[in-house]
Order: C-alpha cells, then structure tokens, then sequence
C-alpha cells in the first residue's frame, strides 16, 4: 500500500491547501478586525468645541467635553501665576519635553497656556484616563475629601484613582504613577477670553 | 473514561433507555463520569468548591440569559433598563441580584477552589493542564466579570471600564491605537457598551462553558487528587476498583448537596438582607449614570479584583511609561500558570510538607487578602507602602518556591489515604 503513496506530493499538497485556506482566513477575518475601529460616525463627532472664558471669575473652573473627553478651561489668580515656577524641582517633566501639547504652548514653559491667566488643558490623567480633581488652594493638604496632599502643596490637580498629583499647570510631580504632564489640546484664544478647543491655529486652513 | 479498569459486564438496559442506548452512549457516559468515576474516599471541606464553582456557573447563566430579556445595551438606555428591572420586571430584582451576587460569590468559590489546590498540590503531576485550563477559566471570568460591570452603566462602570481599557494603553508603540480599537471610539462610548455586552453574553460564556468541559475531562482523564496527595490508582481490589476511592455518585453527589444547602444558605442570606454588601458586591458610584466628566471621588474596582488592582498602584511609572505597573499586574496572574513547575517539593499536600512551605503558604494568603484591602482604599496613608511589601511577598511565594521546596524537611508519605473526610 505504502508504496502506492507519493508521501513527498501528499505531504506537498497538504502544506499547500492549508497554507491557502490560512490566508484566506486571515483576509476573512479583516472585515471583523475593522468592525472595532471608531466608525464614520464617531469620527465625525470630533468637531471643535467654543467656550466663552471671560465669564470666570479668577480662580473658578469650567469643565467642557470635547470629543467626549472632559476639558478643563481655568482662569488663574495673579498670586498662583506668579508662583508657577516655584516648584520645578518637585516635578517629573517641569519643561513638557516628554508631553502632548502643541508647539505654541510647549514654548511657554511653567505657565503651559498662550495667556498664563487661561489654562486649557485635557482632564484626563496620563496614568490610565481618570479624571483629576481641582485642588487649587495652595498649602490646604485637606482640600481633597479621604486623601492628604502633603505639606507644601502649591495647588493643582489630584487624580482620585491612583494618587498622581499635578501643578495647576497639569504638569506632573515626581514619583507619581502618571508618566506624563496632563494633555494640552490644540486651541486659539481670542482677545475677549473665547476658547475655540480643538483648532489648531498653526495649521493650514482645510 | 480510562479511570475506571472494569471486569464486570454491565447488563444491557432495555425499553425507552434501550433504545437510546443503541443510538447514543447515554448510560455508558453516566458510568464512565458519574456512577462509576472512582473518587479518593478521603475528600473533606475543600473539595465543595468545584461542584459549588458549577452552582454558580449555571446559576450566572440562567439569571444572565433572564436578565438579557429586559437590559437594553446603549449608552442612553443601559442605566435605565437596569432600573425597569429592578422595579417593574415581575421578579426583576431577584434575578438581577442572583447576578450581581453570583459574581462575587464566583469569585469566592473560585479563589478557596485555587486554594484548596495549593494546600494539597492539586497542580502536580499529572494535573498540570488541568491546573493550565483552571487558570484559563480564572483569566476568562475576570474578563467576563469586568465587561458584566460595565453594563449597568452607572459611573463606576464607567470609570472602572475608562482605567481597565487604558491599560492597553501603556504598552509601546502600538498602545495608542489598541485602545482605540478596543473602544471603538475615542472616549468609552456606545460602541464600547455594545460590545462588552456581545462578549459578556455570548463569547466569553461560551469560551467558559467550552473551557469548564475540558477542565472535567482532563479531571476525569487523570483522576482527582486528595488531601493526602497520594495517587490512589496503586491499590486496587479484585474487581479492578481503587481500594480508596468510592463511587462519585451517590457519594459524592449527596456530599455536594450538603456543600450546596449550606452555600444556598449564605448565598441567599446576602441577595435578600445584603445584596450590595456594603458596597463591596455593588459600590454605591454605580447606582448613579455614567458621567463623562465626573470620575467618582474614590475609584476602586469590585472587591475581587482588588489585589491585582493595589499591586498596579503599588508600581510607581518610570522611564516616561507606567507599563511596568501593567506588566506586575499581569505577571501576577500569568505566574500562576507555572505553578506545576514550580513547587519542586517531593511530596504534594501541605500535611507531609514541612515548615516552610506551611509558613509561605500563610504569608501569601495574608499578603493576598492585604493587598485586597490595599486596593480598595485611597491611595494614601499606611496603604501605599503596605501594598509595595505584599507584592513583593505575593511574588517571592512564587519565584523563591523552586528553592524553598527543595530546601523544606517533609514527611514520609503513606501508602493509603489517611481520614475519611
């Protein structure tokens, strides 16, 4: 019987039928790998988001969703602005080398906003996407309900879920479990304080 | 199954059974795994958890398959099914507790069922891919567990679902746009709800389902262990059958059923008098819809996934990525795997092993259930630095075995099963 058998042109022909239907299986399951990607209509809800900041009043915060993601719009104090720089040493990435920003806001070093006075940023931790808490009274460790921010605190932002704290700029302090300063998306301020977040000045127009 | 070396011929069965007979091993399938799977007679208190184990599975998918009947899965209808259920299905409540209790109590059976092979060596030889498709089913039900939690669509389910996504996030390169992926969306959306709800009530039990039947056969195949560690196979009567093993059933079976009234007892205890446990089975985040732009002033995952959670936090980020906090979480399920391989000891049950083993043994289970309470506290405080040191215990259990339980002075073994359970 076995000599009947051309074991080679079998062995051949096996490899070659199940080598054909492997790609063909991979080509088949293309359609349901993509089906996960964000659809034509989630991407078309990424539109930019106006916000009139010059109704806060110095110290307060607004919170608006842009792309579904929580965005923090902060009008600062004279006093917090001036100490921005007081605490470089505390910090993981006191320049935004190693974070997400735009360029026109990396050169603005401690203040990370194109008016120190309003500081846009993205509210979501770099550690794995809460979402900080205001904590913007400086030398009140207590601010934060459960938790102690040390002493010297100089305000800022706490996240709830894992501990990591930022400066009232969103950049991080050593030895949190953030890697990263928190985000800052693209965005243009106009001279009366409206925030359009989301486009990208520098850009060229589409 | 090859277990059971028979010489006596069973007689043939006749009428209606007869007839299936013919067609379809019914009777014989009952011998082979029931009436006839020859366990060791000695089995006490931990041998409950593998039938329990099943109680519950059964149990999850009957209320999961009722609970499907009236949950509608989108982002602006979830939090408001869950409620209908709650307060105007007929029954609703109950079922939906039975669930949401039966998660948890999974999770508590499961992890005294992984005890119990801990404590007598039930991942040695030949068990070792039994062990393996036991640690599958433990991987899968955290899966299936997490998506379950994200349904409800109150803000914990959000949050909890934003953090456990944006794990994959931290692996380089690629992680970006896995999450992405994983989400189907920029944000935790609609689409991302929709598709848990298709894993957690199709894929994953059917997986889990698929997974509990080879872990049996590889059960049946090998035969069980018993808190004497001792292969019972060795002493045999005349008739062929193990001199220390008796029938699963009616054994077995009415021994489980003690095991099961007194489960039902607790179980029902909780779903009537305690279903959120006070807040450990349902937190009180979630009894509120999901918010976007509200992360719940203290985030923490439900009780049984705690320990894994605190050993995240416990790993600070370095070098610009928090990926190693991710990687400790995951070796901490992934060593399990190679426990088989691990223990080096002569002997299998904790009862002929010596000191050593029977101090780490107790260092893990406290470091274990310690970093559990870690990791449903704030992250500040005492807790911190506590979840760093039971990491690292939790891992030295592991890594130092290979050399601790060959260095360990043990017992001689008997030659037969001491107790009767």
């Amino acid at each position: 019987m076995s000599d009947l058998v051309d074991h080679s042109r079998r062995r051949l022909l096996t490899v070659a039928t199940v080598g054909t239907g492997a790609i063909g299986v991979a080509f088949a399951a293309v359609p349901f790998l993509t089906s996960w990607l964000p659809s034509a209509r989630a991407k078309a809800l990424g539109a930019p988001v106006e916000v009139d900041a010059s109704k806060l009043e110095a110290g307060q915060m607004l919170k608006v969703v842009w792309r579904g993601q929580p965005v923090y719009v902060i009008r600062r104090t004279k006093a917090v602005i001036d100490g921005l720089g007081g605490h470089d040493e505390l910090l993981a990435d006191p320049k935004s080398l190693d974070s997400q920003q735009p360029a026109y806001i990396e050169s603005t070093g401690a203040a990370r906003a194109i008016n120190p006075e309003y500081w846009i940023g993205l509210a979501v931790c770099t550690h794995l996407g809460c979402s900080p808490l205001g904590a913007f009274e400086p030398n009140n460790p207590s601010q934060v309900a459960g938790t102690d921010l040390g002493p010297g605190w100089p305000g800022g932002f706490y996240c709830p879920c894992h501990g990591s704290k930022y400066d009232i700029s969103g950049r991080v302090f050593k030895g949190m479990p953030a890697p990263k300063n928190l985000t800052i998306p693209a965005y243009t301020l106009s001279a009366d304080a409206r925030v359009s977040i989301g486009v990208d000045e520098t850009a060229k127009p589409a | 199954m090859a277990a059971i070396p028979d010489s006596h011929v069973p007689p043939k069965t006749t009428g209606l059974l007869g007839w299936v007979d013919e067609r379809f091993p019914l009777t014989k399938m009952w011998r082979e795994q029931v009436s006839e799977y020859y366990a060791p007679k000695n089995f006490n208190f931990w041998y409950y958890f593998g039938s329990l184990a099943l109680l519950v599975l059964v149990n999850q998918l009957i209320t999961g398959i009722f609970l499907t009947m009236n949950y509608k899965p989108s982002a602006a209808e979830a939090f408001a099914s869950v409620e209908y259920i709650m307060r105007d299905v007929d029954g609703g409540w109950i079922i939906r507790y039975m669930h949401s209790t039966g998660a948890s109590a999974f999770f508590i059976v499961v992890y005294l069922h992984m005890f119990r092979a801990l404590l007598y060596g039930s991942h040695r030889k030949p068990r070792e891919l039994l062990w393996i498709f036991g640690c599958i089913i433990f991987l899968l039900l955290m899966a299936e567990a997490f998506m379950g939690y994200v349904l409800p669509w109150g803000n914990m389910s959000f949050w909890g679902a934003q953090v456990i996504v944006s794990l994959f996030g931290s692996i380089p390169v690629i992680g970006a746009g896995l999450v992405e992926w994983i989400k189907g969306d920029y944000v935790i959306a609609d689409a991302t709800l929709n598709r848990f709800f298709a894993l957690h009530v199709a894929a994953l039990p059917l997986a889990l389902v698929f997974l509990v039947v080879a872990h049996l056969t590889a059960l049946h195949e090998v035969g069980s262990n018993n808190p004497d560690g001792i292969d019972i196979k060795k002493h045999k009567d005349a008739s062929g059958h193990y001199l220390d093993g008796i029938a699963f059933h009616p054994y077995y079976t009415v021994k489980d059923l003690v095991g099961v009234a007194g489960f039902l007892l607790l179980f029902c205890g909780v779903i009537f008098f305690a279903p959120t446990f006070g807040g450990l089975f349902l937190e009180s985040p979630n009894f509120e819809p999901a918010n976007p732009l509200q992360t719940p002033p203290h985030i923490a995952p439900v009780w049984y996934f705690t320990p894994f959670y605190a050993m995240l936090r416990a790993v600070p980020s370095f070098a610009g990525t928090q990926v190693w906090g991710v990687m400790v979480m995951g070796a901490a399920v992934l060593i399990l795997f190679f426990v088989p391989w691990l223990d080096r000891s002569p002997v299998k049950s904790i009862r002929y092993k010596g000191p050593i083993y029977k101090v780490a043994l107790g260092i893990f289970v406290i470091a274990f259930i310690a970093l559990g309470v870690c990791g449903l506290k704030p992250p500040s405080g005492i807790y911190p630095l506590l979840a760093k040191i039971c990491t690292a215990l939790y891992f030295a259990f592991f890594l130092l075995m290979p050399w601790y339980s060959t260095i360990d002075k043990t017992k001689p073994v008997p030659e037969r099963v001491t107790g009767y359970g």
